[in-house]
């Protein structure tokens, strides 16, 4: 229902239509409601679809009206422009009385009383074509008009109008799909299962946005448009974060593990965690290395003040794993790292991923984390440069495991599974030989897990 | 992967829906029971969605016969707040969906049949659909005492309700639906459709509770298969076509095209909750802080699922009025959703001042406005 389109119909069409019609230019229409059925005299009105000023095309919804158990959709006989709604909400309209007033063009049609189902007149193949879908078109005649100028099937054509009509854009969509000409990307986001992700990767581009349009006769009209919506909510809290963690001076720290043997140990672990009903990822031996590291380099799991006057070093690692969820990114932490074992932090993972997925994360599973890891290499990516959480003051993105060829101590080449690390850390407090000794600890736990047994808690 | 039997039912459809698209008086075929595979109740609203929006009925009638797994389904207009208890049916994972055609609460399961008769505007006739199903049960079990109210409810013993009644008029098309309790946990039902909030003003459609019986309760050889049955022989009798159910799985694309958008949108938070009429919580609640008890005034407006006025009132001094505030600000436009305001809570904790005490305070204040939602 965009002013914009009207106004390109009414150019375009004026000189083709040709009717005689009793009404005036721009006359008001008094739309009264009409018979319901069953005797009913009087109805409530539940919801306005329209409000003064909007336009309307002949079959669009106006109002949502309800009787004793019945929601009835009332939808408009005639285009043009809402002039007066009669009722507010909740309000008792009849039978028979005006609903709306509307100014309709004079110059289009106005429906009959009886709604006829329109069926094009095209060949009989085409007819046919149509039976066969089972179902009939909805199209206004200005939308009809066009999609035989352009030789295209209504049947063809997915309408996304109300009740499924083809709308002009609907047939400008399917010409620019024929065309192979760019189309702008769907305003719905894909449904991502959850998964940890960090904040500031993007997906890798797609291929379809590099095709070349090929030249075609009649210029195409772009019909979508723009949508601004307020930042409200969680975003709203987000944005208030992000800000104050773009405060932080950032220093980054990257470099790539060997998780062969890991790789290995995993496989041998997962059925004994399937017995006790725990799936068992990378992540707990992740989190699990962090923990010791972070026994030997508690500045890492510290906090500081506003001012950078105090800094406090925590006692408990609750380490957080990011999670992209319905609202967006959240990130619940595993508590007490330090005295739980691999298994046990498995345990804690599966329960945070289902209560994250169902959307129930409760204020403290959300709250007190001192130190984050990202896994952004599930969705994918290898380097990241991942934004420290306040009040924490280092962050671990975790790029995907790929299978690289590397040297082995005898000069030759063997496949690896080696997987990219970026941390980030808050320079005001931590100096680069500190995180990349970290790192290296962290790192060497990893590449050798035999080693982790001996520092175990 | 097409397996033989769905084919065969797909060129039914299609032979059945084209006959019918081509505008024949084709008397024969009058009529079309269906019955959904799916037991989701999204999917089958959107059946139901599909066929309003797509099928012609000038010269026929459709009837759809539909089971859900536990689902709580809430009428047009209605206030899920008001109307059942969230809170339990998330910890029990039952579903929670709006329908487009109007009335009040019911609960459904595997026990609770549904009927959805489809016809033209004109031939729209709530008392003639139910006075069939009535006819039908009698025919099963003569000794039945069921009869039709004028409320459009279905009666057992005069005393117990086994059915509740909607209905949708669009433009061209309009169907009316009911349920039928065979034999539905009655235990669930009562919990689920009982809701815990209190101080709720609001102008949405509000249910009529009613006491319920299943049909298994009354005649233990009863099941849901034979009233289906029964009530599609009678469908069939009364409107002279085949007695043949036609299966249909409400995710096929080829038969019900554009059929999964329409399943989508009955699953939005924008649909399911945010078409809830305007309505306010006025209420207190006591929380207890180290071993203090404390009274808490809460006043929230809720426009389209989203908060639009929040007053929070606290102790004073308890909380810094800036962080309550901050809250209260940070509330408005936001979901009223606790899993929305969890996550909002805990992020702004991280950017005020770093002190157990408040924090603590902070996170008791929101679990307990969480429990409002």
């Amino acid at each position: 229902m965009s002013i914009f389109d009207k106004s390109a119909f009414k150019f375009s069409h004026q000189h083709r239509l040709f009717r005689t019609s009793a009404i005036s230019n721009g006359q008001i229409v008094q739309f009264k409601l009409s018979d319901i059925g069953e005797g009913i005299t009087e109805v409530t009105v539940k919801e306005w679809y329209v409000k003064e000023g909007d336009s309307v095309s002949q079959f669009d919804s106006i109002c949502e009206v309800q009787s004793d158990k019945a929601s009835v959709t009332i939808t408009s006989r005639y285009d043009g422009i809402i002039r007066k709604l009669h009722y507010n909400l909740d309000e008792i309209a009849y039978v028979g009385k005006p609903l709306v007033d509307i100014e309709t063009d004079a110059l289009k049609d106005v429906a009959s009383e009886e709604d006829v189902v329109e069926t094009p007149a095209v060949s009989h193949e085409e007819h046919t074509h149509q039976e066969i879908k089972g179902h009939k078109t909805l199209a206004t005649p200005a939308v009809r008009r066009l999609a035989m100028e352009n030789n295209i099937k209504l049947s063809e054509v997915v309408g996304t109008g109300k009740d499924n009509r083809i709308l002009k854009e609907d047939i400008l969509n399917y010409l620019a799909k024929q065309t192979g000409a760019i189309l702008p990307p769907s305003p719905k986001p894909e449904i991502i299962p959850p998964l940890p992700k960090s904040e500031t990767a993007p997906a890798a581009p797609k291929d379809k946005g590099t095709k070349i349009p090929i030249p075609i006769s009649k210029p195409i009209v772009f019909a979508g448009k723009d949508k601004t919506e307020a930042v409200t909510g969680f975003h709203k809290a987000m944005v208030k974060t992000m800000t104050a963690a773009l405060k932080i001076p950032h220093f980054g720290y990257c470099d790539e593990i060997d998780l062969t043997q890991l790789v290995q140990l995993r496989e041998e672990l997962k059925p004994l965690a399937q017995v006790r009903g725990v799936k068992l990822s990378f992540m707990p031996f992740f989190i699990k290395a962090a923990s010791l590291g972070l026994l030997h380099y508690p500045i890492l799991n510290a906090s500081v003040d506003e001012n950078c006057q105090n800094i406090t070093y925590k006692a408990s690692h609750n380490i957080g794993v990011a999670m992209d969820t319905e609202q967006g990114l959240i990130v619940p932490n595993v508590k007490n790292v330090q005295v739980c074992s691999v298994f046990e932090i498995a345990s804690e993972l599966n329960r945070l991923l289902t209560l994250g997925s169902a959307g129930q994360l409760g204020t403290n599973d959300l709250t007190g984390g001192t130190f984050t890891l990202s896994n952004i290499g599930t969705i994918g990516g290898t380097y990241a440069k991942p934004v420290i959480l306040p009040p924490e003051v280092a962050i671990g993105a975790l790029g995907k495991i790929q299978v690289l060829p590397r040297f082995n101590g005898n000069g030759e080449v063997f496949k690896a599974q080696i997987m990219n690390v970026s941390w980030s850390a808050d320079h005001r407090i931590i100096d680069g030989a500190t995180m990349a000794r970290f790192s290296n600890l962290w790192k060497s736990y990893l590449e050798n897990p035999a080693s982790m047994l001996i520092d175990l808690k | 992967m097409v397996i033989p039997s769905s084919l065969k039912n797909c060129f039914q459809l299609f032979y059945v829906l084209k006959i019918s698209a081509a505008g024949f008086k084709y008397t024969a075929n009058r009529g079309l029971i269906l019955q959904s595979v799916s037991s989701d109740v999204y999917q089958n609203l959107a059946v139901e969605d599909w066929i309003h929006d797509n099928m012609n009925l000038e010269n026929r009638q459709v009837l759809f016969l539909w089971r859900n797994s536990p689902t709580v389904v809430i009428g047009r207009h209605q206030n899920p707040w008001q109307e059942c208890n969230l809170k339990i049916m998330r910890k029990k994972n039952i579903k929670l969906a709006r329908r487009r055609s109007g009335g009040g609460t019911v609960y459904h399961d595997l026990g609770n049949i549904n009927f959805t008769f489809f016809t033209s505007k004109k031939k729209y006739e709530r008392m003639e659909n139910l006075k069939l199903v009535v006819r039908a049960l009698k025919g099963l079990r003569p000794q039945l005492d069921v009869r039709a109210t004028d409320r459009y409810d279905l009666l057992l013993d005069g005393n117990f309700k086994i059915s509740g009644t909607a209905a949708k008029l669009g433009r061209t098309v309009a169907y009316h639906h009911c349920t039928l309790l065979c034999s539905a946990d009655r235990f669930i039902l009562s919990s689920v459709l009982k809701s815990p909030y209190k101080g709720i003003k609001s102008n949405a459609t509000p249910s009529m509770p009613a006491l319920v019986k299943n049909l298994f309760e009354e005649d233990p050889t009863l099941t849901c298969e034979m009233v289906m049955d029964a009530v599609a022989a009678e469908y069939a009798r009364c409107h002279q076509i085949d007695h043949r159910i036609t299966l249909i799985n409400p995710a096929d694309e080829i038969v019900f095209p554009g059929i999964n958008n329409k399943t989508k949108e009955l699953q939005t938070w924008e649909w399911i909750y945010g078409k809830t009429p305007k309505f306010s919580i006025s209420t207190c609640f006591n929380m207890v802080y180290e071993q203090s008890l404390l009274e808490v005034k809460v006043d929230i407006h809720v426009k389209h699922g989203r908060i639009e006025v929040c007053n929070i009132d606290l102790p004073e001094q308890w909380l810094p009025p800036a962080m309550c505030n901050e809250l209260e600000k940070n509330l408005i436009g936001s979901k009223f959703c606790p899993s929305e305001t969890t996550a909002l809570a805990s992020a702004l904790l991280r950017i005020c001042p770093q002190n157990y005490e408040l924090h603590s305070k902070w996170s008791l204040l929101c679990e307990n406005v969480m429990t409002l939602m």
